[in-house]
C-alpha cells in the first residue's frame, strides 16, 4: 500500500512506541501504555499530512517517535533514505537539521531567559561554526520571514502576545533551512482570530521554501484547510488515512465518520443536524480492547471487530481503511465463536491488573 | 419589558475594573443584558473580552480587590445582588444560580470524594438530612448519566474521565434546582467527541428541568448548535446581540463578520487563504472613549475615534430583545 514514489520523504513502517509500566515492590514490567501500536503512512515531498485525533490517541507521540525525541519501540521511520530509528547518536545529529518541530505551547517552549535573538540562533550554535555576525544576520532574515519586526530581536519572550510567540517557535525551527517540519497543535494555545494569521503563515512558508508538515491537530476544519491528506489516529492506530477531500466528504471508518459528526459547524441550520454519538470514553491504551481498537463504541461493531484487528487497507484508490466493513471476508463466522471466549478472557485480566 | 414576563435576570450598565500595579484594566465597560425564562443565551467572544469576568461580577465570585465593581446593577428576580449582604449572596449561589466551570479537574476537590461534594449544596441550601441528600445525590448523576450512580458515590474525582468529571459539576450545579445556569466554557477542556455528549446532555437536560442558560465560549460552533441567542463581546463590551439564526446569517459587527470568516468551514467551500483580523485584541487601560476594536477594523472613519459606538436596535424592537450592535459603521455612512 505504500508504493515507492520518487518524491516520497518520510516513510514510517510499522512504528510502534510503548511506555512501560513498572508495578510492585520490585518495579517489575508488568505492561506497557501503547501509545502508538503498529503506525505505518508515507508524506511526499511538499506534501501536508495532517494527524487528527482525540487526546491521548498518540497522534503527538507519533510526531515525536519521527524525530526520534522518544526512541521508538518498533518500526523504521524513513527520512530521505536514512532509517531515523537505527541511527547512531552522531549521525542523528548530523541528520537533525533537516527536521525540525514547532511545539503546541509557545510559553512553555521558548526559554524565558533567553531573549529573540538567543532562542532564533540556538540551533544555528549547535550546527554550524557560523560567526555571530553571519548569525545575527540569519536571525533577522528568519525574523523577516515570520513578520516579527527586527526591533523585538532582544525582547524576552514573555514581551510576546501567543501569537508572536508561535511565530519565534516558527523561525527556531526554520533556522536550519529544514525539510521537514512536525507541527504538533501549533495554533491550539490560540484565540480564533490569531489562529488563521498563524496557519496562513505555514502554508507561505511551505510555499516558498518547499516545506513538507506532519500537521498534528484535533481541529477538524483547519485540518481540512490546510493538509492535503489527512490521517485519523484512534487509541495507537491509524483508523484511517485518505485524501483530504475524500475523507471530509464521505468518511469511510466509523471513528472518522463519528468525529466528523461531531464538530459543531458556526452555521445553526448545520450544527443542529442529527449526530453520531458516541457512548463511553476512549478506553487506556495500557490495555486496548481485544480487537478492533474501536469496538467498545463502535455503532457498527460485529462478532469480528471483538476477535481481531482490522490492518490498514486500500480500499479505494488512495484511501485507506483499518475496518472489516470494508474487507472481502467481512461477515467471515469464522471469528465469531472463538473470538467472544477470549475477549472475555482480556477484559477478566484488564480488570485484575 | 415588551415580551410580558420578566427576565429571570436583568444586568444593567455592569462595570468592573482591575486595579494591578501597573495601573487599572476596565475588563467590563457598561455591559447590560437580560436573561429570559428557558432561554440559552450564548457569550462568545476571545480570551481578554470581559466574557467570564462578567458573568463572575454578577455572583461576587471576583476577588476584590483587585476587582472591583464600579456601577451597574444584577436584578435576580427583584433582588440587586451587587447590593446584597455576603450571607445572602453565599443563599443565591448554588440555590438559584449554578455554575460550571472550564477545567472539571480543578474545578473539584480532589480530597472529597463526589457524592459529598453534591451533596454539599443540598445540605446548606435546602436543609436536607444526610441520607435524603445522598438519595438526590444519586438522582442527579442519573440524570447527568453516570451509570452506577449509587456506587459512584464514593469515588473521588480522579476516578472520573474528564467527560465524565464535567457531568458530575453539572450535576452539582443543578443540585437545587436552579433558575440560572452560568457554564463558562464548560466544553473547552474535552475532546469533540465528548463535547458532542455534553452538548447532547445539556440539551436533554433544558428540556426536562427548563432552567435559563448562559453559554460562555469562544467556539461559534457550539454557539451555532446550543444558543438561542448570542452576544459577542470585545473589549469588555456587548458589541452585537442577536437571536442565533440572525446573527450568522446576518452579522453586523465588522468584528462578528471578521471572526465568522477566520473559522474554516468542514463542509462549505475550501478557501485557498484563511481570512485574518490583524492585529491583537485591545488591553483596556482605560474606560473606551473611542471603538475597541478600531485598529482592527476595516471600515473604520473620523467618527470611530472620535465616540464609543453603543447599541443601536436594527430592527423595531429595543436595544437587547432583537438584533443590535455597537458600531458607527452604516452603508450610508461609507458613502458620506
Amino acid at each position: 500500500m505504500l508504493d515507492a514514489s520518487p518524491q516520497t520523504l518520510v516513510r514510517v513502517d510499522g512504528l510502534k512506541m510503548y511506555f512501560p509500566i513498572y508495578s510492585g515492590i520490585l518495579r517489575r514490567h508488568t505492561g506497557d501504555v501503547k501509545a502508538v501500536d503498529g503506525v505505518s503512512f508515507d508524506i511526499q515531498q511538499g506534501e501536508t499530512l495532517g494527524l487528527v485525533g482525540e487526546s491521548g490517541c498518540g497522534k503527538s507521540t507519533v510526531g515525536r517517535a519521527l524525530l526520534r525525541l522518544y526512541e521508538p519501540t518498533a518500526g523504521s521511520v524513513v527520512i530521505e533514505g536514512e532509517d531515523i530509528a537505527t541511527l547512531s547518536p552522531e549521525a542523528l545529529r548530523k541528520k537533525r537539521p533537516t527536521m525540525q518541530m514547532v511545539f503546541q505551547d509557545p510559553q512553555a517552549s521558548l526559554n524565558p531567559r533567553m531573549t529573540l535573538a538567543n532562542i532564533i540562533s540556538e540551533p544555528l550554535v549547535e550546527h554550524t561554526n557560523w560567526s555571530p555576525e553571519r548569525r545575527l544576520e540569519r536571525v533577522y532574515e528568519l525574523m523577516d520571514a515570520v513578520g516579527l519586526n527586527r526591533r523585538f530581536a532582544n525582547r524576552f519572550p514573555h514581551e510576546f502576545s501567543g501569537g508572536q510567540r508561535q511565530r519565534i517557535g516558527i523561525a527556531r525551527a526554520l533556522a536550519l533551512n529544514p525539510k521537514f517540519i512536525v507541527c504538533d497543535e501549533p495554533i491550539a494555545a490560540l484565540d480564533v482570530s490569531i489562529q488563521a494569521q498563524v496557519v496562513n503563515l505555514l502554508e507561505d512558508l511551505q510555499e516558498k521554501l518547499g516545506l513538507t508538515y506532519l500537521f498534528i491537530s484535533h481541529d477538524l476544519s483547519m485540518v481540512r484547510h490546510i493538509a492535503d491528506r489527512v490521517a485519523v489516529m484512534y487509541l495507537g492506530r491509524i483508523a484511517e488515512l485518505s485524501p483530504r477531500d475524500a475523507l471530509f466528504a464521505n468518511p469511510l471508518h466509523p471513528y472518522a465518520e463519528a468525529l466528523l459528526s461531531a464538530v459543531n459547524e458556526p452555521d445553526p441550520s448545520l450544527a443542529r443536524r442529527q449526530r453520531i454519538i458516541l457512548k463511553g470514553d476512549v478506553p487506556s491504551p495500557a490495555r486496548p480492547p481485544k480487537g478492533c481498537n474501536f469496538c467498545t463504541r463502535c455503532p457498527k461493531a460485529f462478532a469480528r471487530c471483538h476477535a481481531e484487528k482490522p490492518e490498514l487497507q486500500e480500499v479505494e484508490p488512495g484511501r485507506h481503511v483499518a475496518c472489516f466493513l470494508y474487507t472481502p471476508e467481512t461477515g467471515d463466522a469464522k471469528a465469531g465463536p472463538t473470538g467472544v471466549p477470549e475477549a472475555n478472557e482480556h477484559l477478566q485480566q484488564g480488570e485484575t491488573k | 419589558m415588551p415580551d410580558g414576563a420578566a427576565p429571570v435576570l436583568a444586568v444593567r450598565g455592569l462595570r468592573t475594573v482591575f486595579r494591578t500595579r501597573g495601573g487599572e484594566i476596565h475588563a467590563v465597560n457598561d455591559v447590560s443584558f437580560h436573561l429570559e425564562r428557558g432561554e440559552l443565551l450564548g457569550v462568545v467572544g476571545e480570551s481578554g473580552s470581559g466574557k467570564s469576568v462578567t458573568m463572575m461580577s454578577l455572583i461576587g465570585l471576583l476577588p476584590m480587590p483587585p476587582a472591583e465593581i464600579r456601577a451597574g446593577t444584577v436584578m435576580l428576580g427583584d433582588q440587586d445582588l451587587l447590593r446584597i449582604t455576603p450571607d445572602a449572596l453565599r443563599d443565591v449561589r448554588g440555590a438559584k444560580v449554578g455554575f460550571v466551570f472550564q477545567d472539571p479537574m480543578t474545578s473539584l476537590n480532589p480530597v472529597f470524594n463526589v457524592g459529598f461534594q453534591i451533596a454539599e449544596p443540598l445540605r446548606r441550601h435546602m436543609g436536607l438530612t444526610k441520607a435524603q441528600a445522598a438519595d438526590r445525590a444519586v438522582e442527579l448523576l442519573e440524570l447527568v448519566g453516570i451509570p452506577d450512580a449509587r456506587k459512584r458515590l464514593g469515588d473521588y474525582p480522579h476516578q472520573f474521565s474528564g467527560g465524565m468529571r464535567q457531568r458530575v459539576m453539572i450535576a452539582i450545579a443543578l443540585a437545587c434546582d436552579p433558575d440560572v445556569l452560568i457554564a463558562d466554557e464548560p466544553t473547552t477542556a474535552l475532546d469533540v467527541t465528548i463535547q458532542a455528549q455534553i452538548l447532547e446532555l445539556v440539551k436533554e437536560l433544558r428540556q426536562k428541568l427548563g432552567m435559563a442558560i448562559i453559554w460562555i465560549t469562544h467556539d461559534l460552533g457550539v454557539i451555532a448548535g446550543i444558543a438561542d441567542r448570542v452576544m459577542v463581546m470585545y473589549g469588555g463590551q456587548v458589541v452585537e446581540q442577536a437571536p442565533v439564526k440572525d446573527l450568522f446569517a446576518n452579522p453586523q459587527h465588522p468584528y462578528t463578520r471578521a471572526l465568522l470568516k477566520t473559522i474554516p468551514s468542514l463542509t462549505g467551500a475550501r478557501a485557498d487563504r484563511l481570512q485574518v483580523i490583524e492585529g491583537q485584541p485591545p488591553i483596556m487601560t482605560a474606560a473606551p472613549t473611542a471603538c475597541a476594536f478600531r485598529d482592527r477594523c476595516t471600515h473604520r472613519f473620523a467618527r470611530c475615534d472620535a465616540e464609543n459606538p453603543q447599541r443601536r436596535s436594527l430592527d423595531a424592537r429595543p436595544v437587547g430583545f432583537g438584533h443590535d450592535v455597537a458600531c458607527h459603521w452604516t452603508p450610508e455612512a461609507a458613502d458620506a
